[in-house]
């Protein structure tokens, strides 16, 4: 695919002293790194918290009765919650902005397209991030409304979530496991590039070091991508009902 | 051995250019993939027509000056290897092989297959040297460094910039080069009173010539004809960091 067109000039840098700042492309992905970290430490928390359902819909929902009283009697009911829904929802709008940002540089950067290109060598992780992106966010605003505010759920009942885990995976909703799976599998290639990339990002700069940090990051996406679809398997198969 | 190549022909910087076919016959297989073009250049020039420009001088594969895409991939299909020093016993009788210049933004094609990489030198300019005077060569143990580093410091130093991390990166970006720049000096002693301001200022300068970010994919390590690790792209990341730290 090669556009016509002159190739744009572009004069060379000059040295001048610009005082480091948000413009700079490492700055930016410093801050997705960081935003990033923080998304994968609240999945983790997610995931653990998911895992609960094996205990039966006492302690499943107990487990989500106690979020809402977490910081309690130093903070008010659900004010932890909301402080935490807070600084999550602005690190995803920060995460996501500067990967359009970056998106948009990379796209400008390469005006003429060749018109021979072979498939890069880079995992296939990496290839899909921006898209997997994509997703990922659609996915986030379909699990809200149905998880949270309950509008998409079939039960829907406010304070009894693992009814609506229940209701939610039921074998005739077959359609809402397979995007639920779809998602998660996205989320677990994301995090195969992202977390190894995250912590180059943070300046890992050993050979050693780069072969820890993307074994780890496989091992992470793997367990989480496991933790989050027991669950609507356990409903699938019976096993949670 | 015949081939045919398609070559991105564009008269000048204004041209719209385009992919023309040319038959290449009785190439030599010990023959590299400029003389290859030399070969069709001698045939366009006895017919008439404008020979393919492409950048070339030492054909020793030490000085950066040639690259260029074949297949799509930066310098061909040999691994650390430059375009001088490709040989066309990798490929095979009757192959079609498509050969496009570098494509950047921050490297306009001026003719042909040849693009201007004066980006690099303003990367370069920005911050790529010690300003102490140097005088002549001082003796080899004035300035003891340590062996590992010597080692690290020389293998950041055989970048020859010639532009194929820019050209392989799907955002082309040309954090390789300037992390091998970076890492070459910051590895020395005589490096280290601009060590800050040296990695603050070369990156600056190559956002603004227009190069993409790094999103850490490898192509730039994987095409690189001399080798330069992937990991001093994490050096200059922690670099960055610590120099702006202070600067706040």
């Amino acid at each position: 695919m090669q556009k016509a067109g002159p190739a744009k000039t572009v004069p060379a840098a000059k040295g001048k002293r610009r005082p480091a700042g948000a413009r700079s492309s490492v700055v930016l992905k410093l801050v997705m790194a960081v935003t990033g970290l923080l998304l994968v430490g609240f999945l983790y928390a997610h995931m653990i918290g998911n895992l609960k359902i094996f205990f039966g819909a006492e302690t499943f929902d107990h487990y989500a009765h106690w979020l809402r009283s977490i910081g309690t009697p130093l903070l008010p009911n659900d004010w932890y919650l909301w402080i935490q829904r807070f600084v999550l929802t602005v690190a995803a709008i920060a995460h996501i902005a500067i990967a359009t940002i970056l998106a948009r540089r990379a796209r400008k950067a390469r005006p003429v397209r060749y018109a021979h290109r072979p498939k890069v060598q880079a995992s296939y992780a990496a290839r899909t991030m921006r898209w997997g992106g994509v997703i990922i966010l659609l996915f986030i605003v379909y699990h809200i409304l149905d998880l949270t505010t309950g509008t998409l759920n079939p039960h829907g009942a406010p304070g009894q979530p693992y009814a609506n885990v229940v209701a939610d995976f039921a074998p005739s909703r077959w359609y809402v496991t397979l995007f639920y799976t779809l998602s998660i599998v996205s989320v677990g290639f994301h995090l195969r590039h992202g977390l190894w990339s995250s912590i180059r990002t943070l300046g890992q700069q050993t050979k050693k070091g780069e072969r820890v940090a993307r074994a780890v990051a496989l091992v992470l996406s793997v367990v989480l991508v496991v933790g989050y679809l027991s669950v609507p398997f356990a409903v699938l198969t019976g096993l949670v009902d | 051995m015949d081939i045919q190549v398609r070559v991105w022909r564009q008269s000048g910087p204004q041209d719209k250019g385009q992919m023309v076919t040319y038959d290449v016959k009785d190439i030599s297989p010990d023959a590299s993939f400029l003389e290859m073009l030399d070969v069709l250049n001698e045939k366009l020039i006895l017919d008439g027509d404008d020979p393919v420009a492409f950048d070339h001088d030492c054909r020793e594969g030490i000085c950066g000056m040639c690259g260029m895409m074949i297949n799509g991939v930066a310098h061909g299909p040999e691994r650390a290897t430059t375009t001088c020093q490709l040989h066309m016993r990798h490929f095979k009788d009757g192959d079609v092989i498509d050969v496009e210049p570098w494509r950047a933004a921050a490297f306009p094609v001026i003719k042909d297959l040849v693009v201007n990489r004066g980006a690099f030198d303003g990367i370069i300019q920005s911050g790529g040297f010690i300003t102490a005077p140097t005088g002549t060569a001082p003796d080899a143990h004035a300035t003891p460094v340590p062996k590992p580093d010597a080692d690290a410091a020389f293998e950041a130093a055989t970048c020859i910039a010639c532009g194929a991390c820019v050209a392989a990166c799907p955002n082309g970006s040309s954090m390789l080069f300037t992390a091998a720049k970076v890492a070459h000096l910051g590895l020395l002693p005589q490096g280290q009173p601009e060590r800050d301001s040296r990695v603050v200022d070369m990156l600056d300068a190559q956002d603004a010539a227009g190069f993409g970010g790094c999103t850490n994919m490898g192509e730039c390590a994987e095409v690189c004809p001399k080798g330069i690790p992937l990991n001093l792209i994490g050096r200059l990341n922690a670099d960055y960091r610590k120099a702006v730290g202070k600067r706040r």
